[in-house]
């Protein structure tokens, strides 16, 4: 449970003492087979995922090097990357809307659930359910959202209690104005289980003397959730957070599979636009552009992530 | 484990009004936690629902009307698996997922074992870089590797090759993480002793480091095989040819197919859900534990 335990951010001594031995055949045996497959597939591609990108690489011929017109275009002549207008659009910016949005709602909802189910019975069961998504495809939770966002009252669940207050059947993902919307309240759905497993583990370790403190001070339950419970669990939510926000980066399964980017392309987000221009579109160039800059908007987590774990690798 | 519980729960009521106050007082969590669970239950039982009603049925009536005509067929899973290809596709998925969770079972733990018990320069860098790698999307190897795998020769992504070389390679950093910082828990003193009376390397990781570290090792495991077995995208790149995909690229076919026969769908995304939801309720323990330890993923 790495995630309930502080990080000494504070001890971070690299001056500590080195492991000690050189060279050693074990650990080049026991290491091997891992680091041939980290550098066949993960550094050797990084690098020449890089280079590429200052490709034109249409069709897999990488023959028209351009320097860094692939990044131009993306920022400046691409609406279906990036449009900054009013309102925004694009792909980017809808990683924006799903890094805001889903990311404080999973928070949020996954906060509310934890503290609300350690006041009941059924807490293991209310936990389980909502943790359920979690376990199953993201291609089997579009199916699900797709027939529940279905625009026929006899078909769809959500245009079925729409029909009761007399309301049309309205095409959820058919519309641009509400399809990052459903989309992102499906995701919301699928992680807050996430959510809400860490954060209840890391609520149970306040020690419940702060808390009859507060209420013995008169604070009223929501000033502790918001003064006490909050505050005490900031770094588990950074961590939840953290790993939501990769989340957004990362996501593509569920937009594949709910809408394909569209209408049109009002719901790519850029994991989507980099396999929509490499492999349907044959552009390998502008998908390895998108590549790299998927990799650069990881990179502020990938500092969080090793000043976290380098203080405990150092002293170990 | 109920530190909150404790205060809130406070003395226990003994009268029937002092349980019923009680139940009054906390009714808006009773409220609140009943909606969300029927909000998280309902989409899914709507299609389970769906996947078992004629298709007849379905097109003219919403499955929510089976509580007053309950009508129930086992048709769509007969045609989704027999006429439709999810029945191989199902095959594939076992064929890509097993490899896909036991080669990075076998690679990291070795990989862990060193970073943890051997000595040698550089090995906290090392571990750092794999710390950094959790973070890397597969969309970094995509071009490069695909284009590789193409003008290679070798038949990597006309058959199962690529696509368990790239799901072991993309699953390391995370196993090598999670099992380095148990395999560290371990007693020193053990590991030492064995040492003392000779044990080499080898010896000490089989006999001691690996049967030890089952719980671990089990969780990264069904983390691995839920995680491969639910992939798309991976599928998508690497496996070009219909006759190897898994059915989560199947299921993808079939909605561009059949847009509105949802008994068919539903039974479709029933087939795909079976072995995740059946691994999830017998192991969930080991599924949380993997999930809390790996947070980082």
């Amino acid at each position: 449970m790495a995630v309930a335990n502080p990080p000494a951010e504070t001890t971070t001594v690299t001056t500590a003492k080195k492991p000690g031995g050189g060279f050693s055949w074990a650990a080049l045996f026991f290491l091997g087979p891992a680091a041939l497959l980290l550098l066949v597939f993960l550094v050797f591609p990084a690098i020449y995922t890089f280079v590429l990108s200052f490709n034109r690489g249409r069709g897999g011929e990488f023959t028209d090097w351009v320097g860094v017109d692939n990044y131009v275009r993306l920022f400046t002549e691409d609406p279906n990357f990036l449009r900054l207008g009013f309102p925004p659009s694009g792909a980017l910016w809808n990683n924006v809307l799903w890094l805001i949005f889903y990311t404080s709602l999973c928070v949020l909802l996954g906060l509310i659930i934890a503290v609300m189910a350690t006041r009941v019975r059924y807490e293991g069961i209310i936990k389980a359910i909502v943790f359920l998504p979690m376990a199953i495809a993201a291609t089997a939770v579009a199916i699900i959202w797709r027939f529940v966002y279905f625009p026929d009252s006899d078909t769809g669940l959500v245009n079925a209690l729409f029909g009761i207050f007399g309301a049309g059947p309205v095409a959820f993902l058919g519309s641009p104005d509400t399809v990052n919307w459903a989309l992102i309240a499906v995701g919301v759905w699928g992680s807050v289980g996430f959510a809400t497993v860490i954060l209840s583990a890391a609520i149970k370790g306040i020690s419940s003397e702060v808390l009859e403190a507060a209420r013995v001070d008169g604070a009223n339950e929501t000033q502790i959730f918001w003064r006490v419970i909050v505050p005490m669990v900031s770094l588990p939510i950074s961590v939840v957070a953290v790993t939501l926000i990769v989340n957004v980066i990362k996501l593509f399964d569920l937009i594949y599979v709910m809408t394909a980017g569209g209408p049109g392309a009002a719901s790519r987000v850029i994991a989507f636009s980099m396999y929509q221009e490499a492999f349907p579109a044959g552009q390998f160039g502008y998908g390895a552009a998108i590549a790299v800059i998927m990799l650069l908007l990881l990179i502020p987590v990938m500092i969080f992530n090793v000043r976290r774990f380098r203080a405990e690798a150092v002293q170990q | 484990m109920t530190a909150l519980q404790d205060t809130s729960v406070q003395a226990p009521p003994r009268t029937a009004s002092e349980r019923l106050a009680r139940f009054v007082s906390r009714s808006p969590t009773h409220i609140i936690l009943g909606l969300i669970g029927l909000v998280w239950m309902v989409p899914t039982i709507g299609l389970l629902i769906t996947s078992f009603r004629p298709s007849a049925d379905m097109r003219s009536t919403g499955w929510w009307t089976v509580l007053v005509e309950p009508r129930f067929t086992t048709a769509n899973y007969e045609r989704v698996l027999a006429g439709e290809g999810m029945g191989e596709a199902f095959l594939n998925s076992i064929w890509i997922t097993v490899p896909s969770t036991l080669l990075p079972l076998v690679v990291a733990a070795m990989a862990a074992f060193a970073l943890a018990w051997v000595k040698f320069p550089f090995r906290d860098t090392i571990f750092l870089l794999i710390v950094a790698a959790l973070m890397v999307p597969v969309q970094i190897g995509f071009i490069p590797l695909v284009t590789a795998m193409r003008e290679s020769g070798v038949p990597l992504l006309t058959t199962y090759g690529g696509v368990w070389l790239a799901h072991t390679a993309y699953a390391l950093p995370f196993g090598i993480f999670l099992l380095r910082n148990f395999f560290i828990t371990l007693p020193k003193d053990l590991i030492e002793a064995a040492r003392i009376d000779g044990a080499s390397n080898l010896a000490i990781f089989r006999m001691i480091i690996v049967p030890l570290s089952v719980p671990a090792i089990a969780a990264y495991g069904i983390f691995q095989f839920l995680w491969v077995w639910n992939d798309l995208l991976m599928a998508l790149v690497y496996t070009q040819r219909n006759e190897l995909q898994p059915m989560t690229v199947e299921v993808t076919r079939l909605l561009g197919t059949y847009a509105s026969e949802w008994s068919l769908l539903a039974a479709a995304a029933f087939v795909i859900m079976v072995v995740p939801l059946v691994v999830f309720i017998s192991l969930q323990r080991f599924f949380v534990q993997g999930l809390l330890a790996g947070s980082v993923k």
